[in-house]
């Protein structure tokens, strides 16, 4: 729990070293010990901050964990990815409600309670999950709604509740190099500086590691790069903001294999000469923050972080954990670098892209959680063995978590080229008829494609899979990522900001059965605009779901088609009741009859 | 060489589009040899027969902005929404984020100068809907004009494009506006 007092305004600012670049981490505070972050208390923080108040109520705006209005002692809130849904999370979430008597999104009567959805909360092998004031409690029933109602209504204090509630098994069903064998903390950093910064990099050069987070940039490139690049400071960041719905790797690699992944960003620093690193911890992930601060201490007073680390004079480096708040889009490296100096998590332009201008316009490796993992490995035993595992073209092996209807969800890790069909049967999941592979950003695949592989040259992955059966309608999986993407555009760009919208709204159009032909076509010319004119990677595949799926499942869609011409996006005499009601009219002029 | 028959209107809009449409200044007097205008604001005629094209400004605000898109619909080969407010609702649907019972009870009751008002419920007052929208999301629309309004160029170059028969195209300087 939180080491400072409740409103210490001035003290959390001090904590974050009165620097207006840790806004997001100031409001994080703020939030978990007021439970709201209050109009005034952004006034006060302007003045403490010495910046103006707009700066901090557009970043206080930004994050959908942040609010100035109360939301109770508890704040509860389900994910709703579309497993969620599969596993009952519409009806647990009422059942909720009424056990508490209240409203989803309306603070309960009493002040005590307010109920709401978030994105996935990286717990798709344990769904339905929900948050309570930020702590993750997964695998949801009724028994556990029950608890969960009991403990509310009896007031107990969060800290208070059984810790079962909140226990998050790894769920490792299959490990390989980089889960199944033992590491000894230090060992990567011995032999990296044994080896020294340059061979270090030959090494991981050699090993052919592409970046984990899905786009598969060459890890060595990026290294090299930095390191070439001048600049009064070169840092490290971990991109551990794993906000795309249905990945939950990076949670188990943080909670069992810490020590890996801060090794490898070391190594990292090493390399490029950096003295600072960051680990951007998603919102959602804040149960492991005490742990992950835990390993960094246990690792200072090993020696393999702080000043000299290993003896070795001048390598200086060390860690610090950022807590996102609730933005997917921080997850793409330039917005969270936005996030990291305190501001709205906007993607910028890129090119100069971070190698040569991230944090603090310095140069700056942003890499996945899984990518420092491997590094770590490669500078412990050497890039050769890594490179012979995998395809030529996708070196080594990759975390996959598997969830929704297979028998065993959970991680698995398997050597790159991998077909979808062999990890079907290794998780049983005989009746699969589509796969989500890499989230909604990611690709749709049908059973016809169950062959493929997975591999950069063919379906690159950030690690998402999730499994569909026969009896799943493909049309409600793919409205439910337009309602993601619709939440999550930044808004910075119109195509996306307006682009999204329009999708969904479209996509609940033919869900409540008013659909027509006008509306596929249109959502086809929402898709071109949406990949050619939006500013970043979120707006250029927030159509994927919808076009892949209409493509693949075209029953899923026709069958919700009224007519073929053209049918009126809202119920036009369903509009004007609020006007009828105001005038008390209801003459024939009133109403709008159906064509 | 028959004439096309045009028709327009104005829906919730401010009748700048159709300002606009005037600007072409000397055109006009080519536009009138090359159409014949059905319904409009410019010829005062009702109820519009069939047409090639209808050109409609403004979103649809109110139950009789209904009736007049339909009647465009049915009538005209080509439908086109002209300027801001047909495509999106424009400034019209700014009281969209006003609780339609606020926007009532701000005009009749509470207005400055305002004494014992009443809410009028005459059936020749077109209801309004609790919010505006673009027409595209009330009848099928062929065309888009964009501009607040589009300069009388790009409505010269749309309209002869159609006459012509040749598929309207605008350059970027027309659809540029900063």
């Amino acid at each position: 729990m939180p080491d400072y007092d409740v409103c210490d305004l001035p003290g959390i600012v001090a904590r974050w070293g009165n620097d207006p670049a840790n806004l997001v981490q100031i409001l994080r505070n703020v939030q978990e010990s007021c439970g709201t972050i209050p109009s005034d208390t952004l006034d006060r923080l302007a003045r403490l901050l010495d910046v103006p108040r707009v700066r901090i109520e557009a970043t206080a705006s930004f994050y959908s964990f942040f609010h100035a209005e109360s939301h109770g002692a508890y704040e509860i809130l389900f994910s709703d990815n579309v497993i969620d849904r599969m596993a009952g999370k519409a009806e647990l979430k009422q059942y909720l409600c009424e056990r508490l008597w209240l409203e989803p999104r309306k603070l309960s009567e009493d002040g005590l309670v307010f109920v709401d959805d978030t994105a996935d909360i990286g717990l798709a092998d344990q769904a339905p999950a929900m948050l309570i004031n930020g702590f993750a409690v997964p695998s949801l029933d009724k028994s556990r709604i029950d608890l969960v109602a009991e403990l509310i209504r009896a007031r107990k204090p969060l800290a208070e509740w059984p810790p079962m509630l909140f226990e998050i098994p790894d769920n490792i069903r299959k490990a390989g190099p980089l889960a199944g064998e033992p590491f000894t903390p230090g060992s990567a950093l011995k032999a990296a500086l044994a080896r020294g910064a340059e061979a270090t990099l030959a090494e991981v050069d050699a090993s052919n590691l592409r970046g984990r987070g899905g786009a598969g940039f060459k890890t060595a490139t990026k290294w090299a790069s930095c390191r070439k690049a001048e600049g009064e400071a070169h840092y490290v960041v971990c991109n551990a903001d794993e906000g795309e719905p249905g990945t939950f790797k990076d949670r188990v690699l943080l909670n069992s294999y810490a020590d890996l992944v801060f090794e490898g960003m070391a190594v990292c620093a090493r390399v490029i000469g950096a003295r600072q690193g960051f680990l951007y911890l998603r919102g959602e992930y804040r149960n492991l923050l005490e742990k992950l601060e835990g390993v960094l201490a246990r690792r200072r007073a090993a020696g393999l972080l702080g000043k000299n680390i290993l003896g070795e004079p001048g390598f200086d480096f060390d860690i610090e954990i950022h807590l996102g708040a609730g933005a997917y889009i921080c997850g793409e490296e330039s917005a969270l670098i936005e996030s990291l100096e305190g501001k709205p998590g906007k993607p910028r332009n890129r090119p100069p892209y971070p190698d040569t201008c991230g944090y603090r316009n310095q140069p700056t490796v942003v890499n996945n959680v899984e990518t420092f993992a491997c590094a770590a490995r490669i500078a412990e035993r050497g890039g050769a063995g890594f490179a012979a595992l995998g395809t030529p073209q996708s070196a080594g092996s990759k975390l996959i978590s598997v969830s929704g209807d297979c028998r065993r969800p959970g991680i698995y890790e398997v050597p790159f080229g991998v077909s979808v069909r062999q990890i079907l049967i290794d998780c049983g999941a005989e009746d699969a008829h589509a796969v989500q592979v890499s989230g909604p950003s990611g690709t749709c695949i049908s059973f016809r494609e169950f062959d493929r592989r997975i591999a950069f040259e063919d379906l690159p992955t950030a690690g998402a899979f999730m499994v569909f059966s026969r009896s799943r309608d493909m049309f409600e999986v793919a409205r439910n990522f337009t309602h993601f993407f619709a939440h999550e555009s930044c808004g910075f760009c119109t195509p996306c900001r307006v682009g999204t919208s329009l999708l969904r709204n479209t996509m609940d159009k033919l869900a409540a059965g008013k659909g027509s032909a006008y509306d596929m076509n249109e959502m086809k010319h929402i898709m071109h605009i949406l990949r050619g004119m939006a500013h970043c990677g979120l707006g250029h595949t927030a159509a994927n779901p919808v076009v892949q799926t209409m493509e693949k499942f075209p029953d899923a869609y026709e069958k919700r088609l009224k007519r073929l011409d053209f049918e009126p996006a809202f119920d036009l005499d369903g509009a004007l009741a609020t006007a009828r009601l105001i005038t008390g009219r209801d003459d024939e002029w009133a109403h709008l009859a159906d064509d | 060489m028959t004439k096309l028959k045009v028709a327009t209107c104005s829906l919730a809009g401010c009748f700048g589009c159709h300002m606009s449409l005037l600007d072409i200044d000397e055109k006009l007097f080519d536009l009138v040899q090359a159409v014949e205008f059905d319904r409009s604001p410019i010829t005062d005629i009702k109820h519009c027969g069939p047409c090639d094209i209808g050109i409609v400004e403004g979103g649809v605000c109110n139950a009789e902005n209904v009736h007049v898109l339909k009647e465009f619909r049915r009538n005209c080969r080509i439908l086109v929404a002209i300027g801001a407010c047909a495509i999106t609702g424009g400034i019209p649907a700014m009281r969209n984020n006003v609780d339609l019972w606020d926007c009532f009870q701000e005009v009749y009751h509470y207005g400055i100068g305002l004494e014992n008002g009443q809410i009028p419920n005459d059936p020749e007052l077109p209801l309004p809907f609790d919010k505006v929208h673009p027409i595209n999301e009330v009848v099928r629309i062929d065309y888009f004009l964009p501009g607040c309004p589009p300069p009388a160029d790009a409505i010269w170059k749309f309209l002869t494009d159609l006459a012509a028969g040749r598929e309207p195209k605008l350059d970027y300087d027309m659809l540029h506006y900063d």
